[in-house]
């Protein structure tokens, strides 16, 4: 047994290459068959990663020695570096398109969710900057969060909360939207578009534009994965700034 | 080949980083300020420039694309990675923060939209 700890330990990587494939598996298979789409498998592949976080210690589950490599692929260079090539599905051409309502949504669904987020965690007892940032961020998306507070050298816990409210955020948005989609006049590309840069949430503004009315999913897509470019640019930066100077 | 793809990544990656470094020091704040976003930037202006002088081969892209396709699986190791047993004490600021900030930018929503249609009307 104790060898078995050991060569999984010595191939740590890989064997979280394992790991996550079957947390994936197992979800999407959840949110296909049982939650039957509602619920998107990413939303619940990373709120099950932070249910066996809880199980392990300072570092989550890569605080058992098995699991350390799951340290070496989540650790910020790989999650960066994944999260710049999603830039790849984004083209100034397409966001040109939506012209400067585009744009707005975007930096107002940032900013707006920033500081909604930011003031919360401050008035419930997270009062430095740091902090305060992280969870702002959080609100954008649950990938600006953990990003931010990487950035700025947050601690792990309240890196775990950032990564928690967005994955809600995404929740709320999928199940939400087919119902609000009507009093909200969400049913023309334009709508669709300010939606998804206000909102973000790829995976949940996808998922709920979907069960709203299929042909409206490029246009939110198309704004929500700008959200999340805006969120790492304008979160560790020009709006931490902010915070910082406020809280100093 | 693939190898192409990931090493342009590497460029934008390592070029964002770079920025947001010193961006920190400008400011003498500790840490990156913004890399990751400068480096989504230069890789979404790249792309386009590569596009319209079509010099991006299809499999130069997948270098990139897979990338892409495990961005959600490096996101879910990074949840299993973090102290959730000190996060839970902030359970309620998560649900709290998610819930109000969700229902700020819907009900922003129609305010931007009627703004969208008032102006498209004027021009």
């Amino acid at each position: 047994m104790s060898d078995l700890i050991k060569l999984l330990e010595k191939n740590g990587l890989v064997f979280a290459f394992l790991v996550v494939g079957v947390i994936m598996y197992g979800s999407y298979y959840i949110s296909k068959k049982i939650t039957k789409s509602r619920i998107p498998g990413a939303a619940i592949a990373i709120s099950f990663g932070l249910v066996i976080a809880y199980f392990g210690g300072d570092n989550g589950i890569a605080s058992i020695p098995a699991f350390s490599g799951m340290a070496i692929l989540g650790g910020s260079m790989l999650r960066d570096f994944s999260i710049v090539s999603t830039a790849l599905g984004a083209s100034f051409t397409e966001i040109k398109k939506t012209g400067w309502i585009g744009l707005l949504s975007l930096i107002i669904g940032t900013v707006v969710a920033f500081l909604m987020g930011g003031s919360i965690a401050y008035v419930m007892g997270y009062q430095d900057a740091k902090s305060v940032a992280t969870i702002g961020a959080g609100a954008c998306t649950f990938i600006v969060g953990p990003v931010t507070g990487s950035a700025l050298g947050a601690s792990s816990d309240v890196i775990a909360i950032s990564i928690a409210i967005g994955v809600i955020k995404s929740i709320i948005v999928t199940i939400s939207t087919a119902f609000l989609a009507k009093p909200l006049g969400i049913n023309n590309p334009q709508t669709a578009m300010i939606f998804g840069g206000l909102v973000g949430s790829t995976s949940g503004v996808s998922a709920g534009l979907a069960a709203t009315d299929p042909k409206l999913v490029p246009y939110g897509a198309l704004t929500a994965t700008f959200h999340t470019a805006m969120g790492c640019l304008l979160c560790p930066s020009v709006l931490y700034y902010f915070v910082y100077q406020i809280l100093s | 080949m693939k190898i192409y793809g990931v090493a342009i990544l590497a460029v934008c990656f390592l070029i964002g980083q770079i920025m947001g470094h010193f961006l920190g020091k400008a400011f003498q704040l500790a840490g990156n300020l913004g890399g990751v976003g400068f480096a989504m930037l230069i890789l979404v202006i790249s792309n386009d420039y590569f596009k319209r002088k079509n010099l991006l081969q299809p499999e130069t892209e997948n270098g990139i694309l897979f990338w892409t396709s495990m961005y959600i699986p490096v996101v879910v190791a990074m949840s299993a990675t973090q102290n959730v047993k000190a996060a839970l004490s902030g359970g309620w600021v998560a649900i709290i923060v998610a819930i109000v900030a969700t229902a700020a930018c819907y009900s922003l929503i129609p305010v931007l939209n009627k703004f969208a249609n008032k102006n498209a009307k004027n021009i």
